[in-house]
């Protein structure tokens, strides 16, 4: 390796006279405080082995581990939503895969201010949906709470459940010219971020594995594996759940939601997946309805329940607020959180601590004025000079919302006198911020950005814990309004550096007691759903992928002469509602593109690996759209995705654990490919059919070795029917699907009671004796038909008895 | 007055529904000592799978009932007796409008009686400009708030024209304020807005309203209707006044209040997630009748017949 550790007394020359070029060329900006580089502009010693290391690298070095990192978070699926435009995309995760190195002691430093700020909030939670005495004391003014849309007043005088209003929070800060520590805003709601840190640690330790491993950073493993032992500890009863509940896929961090739920193995549910029965909440599942006790919440509170809270939401529960009220469960964060990230708060915290705590703010925020008071006023009005004006009632962060934000310096004396008393109580000032700078890559370089810090909290049985680490955001250029990631900012791993060795955690708990092995909790209907839906997509576009490529094998080999055997194929494609006629056609990418969409719901399930191979099927197949032209050409693209689709296949049936999920994709899949082959025997062993359909559909079947070697003659009515319906030991045949499905359906709950089949099972057990009882002479055209039919009609009452 | 309170809603389904949450808010306020209430009884058919109540937090009775699935019918039937007095104050103790926002700040305190919620544009009722100009103009020469909630509602009376076929539940008082027509909902809706434009905390009242019926006629079973109106605040000794904008009046005895809140939305009788897949037919019907039945009372005294309709 080239860069290797040097030890040689030339090779340290020659690398301490690599770092000073680097230093060189990395120029703080002016009285801005810089994370790597002094007031004295010498490297700060935290940050010694790591400039070393980078100093060592060449330019194609630092490129090769800017692209590991990167690979990591494209084989992952890392990507976050952006919208504009009336649309939304996916959009790839902005790595800076420089970390942003804190030391050990400052950090220390922080965590008794951070945990006191999640104290007040908790307290001033507690007082807004309670007895409300900072209003009533004169305090808070009335207006910064009754004109809030975020002070749900379903939720006052509903005490939480587990005693606490807060479980997990975040705060945005940063490190001001003295360098010293700010909050520039809480986000108390459902912050996000937390599993974005996870994934930038990975990505960044691929990076930069060997100072990773040697470097003493703290580990974040152990902040999230108590933090999932809270969870389940605030279960009242040890059968019921916890679960994460997401507003589904289009949200903007949903890519999250699903790591962090497979990280911590919690189920991940949507509002719909959820019912209220007798003042608790259930979810959905193929065994019914099952208790959760838990839910940590990534939905803005205001969603969650159509009936109390806003009506016209979709992604709600109905009754979450009953339940609450009956005190079913324990709600992370108790609905309403979201009235402590209103920004005029910021200018009361200050004073309320003390009224709340009985202490002082140890750690302060970024000075704020509510411009509904006459002194505030006054003081805008004298020193406008750095001041910033937005939204009182704004939430989130002020530099996500740019468009909202005025410099009062940009407005005449008199403008800012009448907009400060017309609508002064809408109105906070902020000082605009300075923030320090970190070292980001820039061209291959070093450069110095601004950078932010969200640091996360979370309430475990011994209090509240600080994430050793956290996410860090860094501008694109030098001016610090510029750090939003919608606008081209980029995100970064946070390193805690210990002097020594630090403990190396996971996330598996020390074992206590005798080893017992967990079975898994019940699926949710809507995941099974979709697994259910993934299997006979994936199952459909590997047939449908086999018949073309099959058309356009002839179409390239016998051209003209071929028209007669694909005249035949057309009802085939007509029940496919594919038209065959470009290399790559539209119906097919429709039907990869449905596969995606249910993979995308069940993400929390599905294997990384299936995943990225999935998604790489569809883009491939949308890239051979645009030039294959039919014929040969598509023959070969065709194979190609067919190779594919072999290897998503064998990762998802290989790879996954044998149980609920699987049984439902499986299910999906014997159905389908049950349906398929029934319409290809109607189709091409129908008497009529033109020669060559016989030889067509062993081919389709994938069954012609096993027909040479199982019959001596050619192909003829019998042969063919025998091997691709009947004979229970070709995998391609109706018989196997259907005893295959047979199988599955008796394994489901409820499909046997005190000796009744279920309706399913009903039919499906007349479906398998009649398959049984048939043979290649009965087994005509007409009744092909009608057995795909009566296959069709189960798809339904699964539907039914499980997926709803 | 002591009244006999009868509501029936009923709902029919093209298809049966699936199970369903609902909240009734229909039971009348506990407000002594104008308004209390003997006693009341709300019966559901079929019966509901889960029944249960609470009080909301601008202080309704909430019945909240889950409905099983599978129902083409649900029927509403609520039965109460109320004493209804008349406390209208004589005097006007209320400031003049341009005191009132001093004495506002003065109230630190946010429970439900607070006049600090109904200050603000809520969810059914944004800000308007137009109406905000109507209200500067119709108060203009009210001397205390008082007379200045009374000029706008009965400036509104005579600006807009009943009408119960020109709005939906959902039509956004601007709307209806450009059509000049609507219903209670839309005359008290429109109101609220020009109060709050005003600077006078308004809020919504959702109730019943007594229909008499014209001199020498007699009483039509279910002509009586529910109704909202507007509970103003006029300081700190005045307090809340009702005031009927459609029947231009300040709120008396025909009037029995259910509950207020920021608007409609706060108050609706039947809130709720239903899962229907076909269309559905609704209708009520009120009785609010004397008890005990007057008998050769002296004739009423002539004035015109409220008009009501939520």
């Amino acid at each position: 390796m080239r860069d290797a550790t040097a030890s040689d007394p030339a090779d340290a020359v020659a690398a301490s006279a690599r770092l000073a070029r680097l230093l060189k060329d990395y120029a703080p900006l002016p009285d801005t405080p810089d994370e790597m580089v002094g007031p004295d502009a010498k490297l700060r010693p935290l940050w010694g082995d790591f400039a070393a290391a980078l100093a060592r690298l060449t330019p194609e070095d630092v490129e090769r581990r800017r692209a590991r990192a990167d690979q990591y978070l494209r084989d992952s699926g890392v990507f976050y939503r952006q919208y504009g435009g009336g649309q939304s995309v996916e959009r790839a995760w902005p790595l800076s895969p420089i970390p942003v190195l804190i030391d050990e002691a400052d950090w220390e430093s922080l965590i008794p201010g951070l945990i006191q700020r999640a104290e007040v909030l908790e307290a001033l939670m507690a007082d807004l949906y309670g007895e409300n005495r900072m209003v009533q004391g004169g305090h808070l003014p009335p207006a910064l709470i009754t004109a809030n849309p975020e002070w749900l007043r379903p939720m006052v005088g509903i005490p939480p459940q587990s005693g606490h209003y807060l479980h997990f929070l975040a705060f945005e800060i940063g490190r001001g010219p003295d360098g010293q520590w700010w909050v520039l805003a809480d986000r108390t709601q459902a912050p996000s971020g937390a599993g974005y840190a996870l994934e930038n640690r990975v990505a960044t330790s691929r990076a930069f594995n060997e100072l990773y491993a040697q470097g003493h950073v703290h580990r974040l493993a152990g902040f999230f594996r108590d933090f999932r032992d809270a969870l389940l500890g605030m279960r009242q009863d040890r059968d019921a759940r916890a679960a994460i509940l997401t507003p589904g896929p289009l949200n903007e961090t949903y890519y999250e939601h699903a790591y962090i739920a497979r990280y911590l193995g919690i189920n991940l549910v949507q509002g719909e997946d959820l019912a209220v029965e007798n003042g608790r909440l259930m979810v959905r599942t193929v065994s019914g309805l099952s208790p959760v006790d838990v839910l940590w919440r990534r939905l803005d509170g205001s969603y969650a329940d159509p009936v109390e809270l806003n009506g016209a939401s979709r992604l709600g529960t109905p009754g979450l607020v009953s339940a609450l009220r009956a005190g079913g469960l324990t709600m992370v964060n108790a609905l309403g959180s979201g009235i402590l990230e209103t920004r005029a708060l910021m200018a009361f915290l200050p004073k309320l601590a003390p009224r709340l705590m009985g202490e002082a703010l140890e750690l302060p925020n970024i000075a704020t004025w509510w411009c509904g008071g006459a002194a505030e006023r006054r003081a805008v009005l004298g020193a406008p000079g750095r001041l910033l004006l937005s939204p009182a009632l704004a939430t989130g962060l002020p530099f996500d919302q740019a468009e909202t934000i005025l410099r009062a310096s940009s407005l005449t004396a008199k403008e800012l006198e009448y907009r400060l008393t017309t609508e002064g109580r809408g109105l906070v000032a902020q000082e605009a911020v300075t923030l320090s700078t970190t070292p980001a890559l820039v061209d291959g370089r070093l450069a110095p950005r601004p950078m932010t810090l969200r640091v996360f909290l979370a309430r475990t049985a011994g209090g509240w814990q600080v994430m050793p680490g956290g996410f860090a955001r860094i501008g694109a250029t030098p001016d610090p309004a510029a750090i939003a990631m919608q606008r081209g900012g980029s995100a970064a791993d946070v390193w805690i550096v210990s002097p020594g060795e630090v403990p190396s955690v996971s996330l598996v708990p020390a074992p206590s007691g005798p080893y017992r092995r967990m079975g898994p909790g019940a699926l949710p209907s809507r995941a099974a759903d979709n697994l259910f839906w993934l299997g006979r997509y994936i199952e459909r576009s590997e047939g449908s992928v086999r018949l073309l490529r099959a058309r356009n094998v002839r179409l390239a080999e016998a051209g003209k002469a071929a028209a007669p055997i694909l005249a035949a194929m057309t009802p085939l494609f007509e029940a496919r509602g594919i038209d065959p006629e470009p290399g790559i056609p539209a119906g097919l990418l429709d039907t990869l593109s449905a596969a995606i969409g249910s993979a995308g719901q069940v993400r929390d399930r599905f294997s990384p690996d299936a995943w990225s191979a999935l998604a790489d099927l569809a883009k491939t197949a949308r890239r051979m759209a645009q030039s294959v032209t039919p014929g040969d050409d598509a023959a070969r693209a065709l194979s190609a995705l067919l190779r594919k689709l072999a290897g998503i296949t064998g990762l998802v049936h290989e790879n996954m654990y044998r149980f609920m999920g699987w049984r439902f994709l499986t299910m999906g899949r014997l159905h389908e490919r049950a349906m398929g082959m029934s319409e290809i025997l109607a189709v091409l062993a129908d008497e009529k059919a033109a020669p060559g359909a016989l030889d067509l559909a062993i081919e389709l079947g994938d069954s012609v070795l096993t027909h040479r070697r199982r019959f001596t003659v050619s192909t003829n009515r019998d042969t063919v029917v025998d091997l691709l319906a009947l004979d229970p030991s070709n995998p391609r045949s109706i018989r196997h699907q259907i005893e295959a499905l047979g199988e599955q359906i008796r394994q489901l709950p409820g499909a046997m009671e005190n000796g009744v089949l279920s309706p399913l099972a009903g039919v499906m057990l007349h479906c398998q004796t009649e398959l049984a009882t048939q043979t290649p002479e009965t087994l005509t055209t007409a009744a092909l038909w009608e057995f795909r039919a009566q296959v069709a009609a189960l798809s339904p009452l699964i539907q039914e008895a499980y997926l709803r | 007055m002591q009244y006999d309170l009868r509501l029936m809603i009923r709902y029919e389904f093209d298809r049966p529904t699936g199970a369903g949450r609902q909240q009734l808010r229909i039971q009348p306020a506990q407000m002594p000592p104008q308004q209390s209430l003997l006693s009341c009884e709300i019966t559901l058919t079929p019966e509901p799978a889960e029944r249960r109540d609470f009080t909301d937090f601008f202080g309704t009775r909430v019945l909240e009932v889950v409905m099983p699935p599978g129902l083409k019918r649900i029927e509403i039937a609520m039965k109460a007796r109320v004493v209804r007095l008349s406390l209208v104050q004589e005097l006007d103790i209320s400031p003049p409008l341009a005191r009132l926002r001093a004495e506002l700040e003065e109230v630190t305190e946010i429970g439900a009686a607070s006049p600090h919620h109904f200050l603000w544009p809520s969810p059914r009722i944004p800000a308007d400009a137009a109406i905000a100009a109507f209200a500067r103009k119709a108060v203009e020469g009210a001397e205390t708030t008082r007379a200045a909630i009374g000029a706008l509602g009965n400036a509104l009376h005579d600006f807009m024209t009943f009408d119960a076929k020109a709005t939906e539940v959902d039509t956004p008082p601007a709307v209806a304020f450009a059509l000049k027509r609507g219903v209670c909902q839309d005359f008290a809706q429109i109101m609220i807005a020009g109060l709050r434009s005003l600077g006078i905390p308004a809020a919504y009242v959702g109730g019943f309203l007594r229909t008499l019926p014209p001199p020498g006629k007699s009483r039509l079973e279910g002509a009586d209707a529910m109704h909202a109106w507007v509970r103003a605040w006029a300081g700190a000794e005045a307090g809340w006044i009702d005031h009927d904008p459609t029947n231009a009046c300040f709120v008396d005895t025909d009037h029995i209040a259910v509950g207020h809140g920021r608007d409609y939305s706060d108050v609706a009788p039947v809130t709720g997630a239903l899962r229907m897949d076909g269309g559905q037919k609704g209708s009520h019907s009120v009785d609010l009748v004397e008890f005990p039945p007057v008998v050769a009372s002296p004739a009423p005294p002539p004035r015109p017949a409220p008009r009501a309709g939520g």
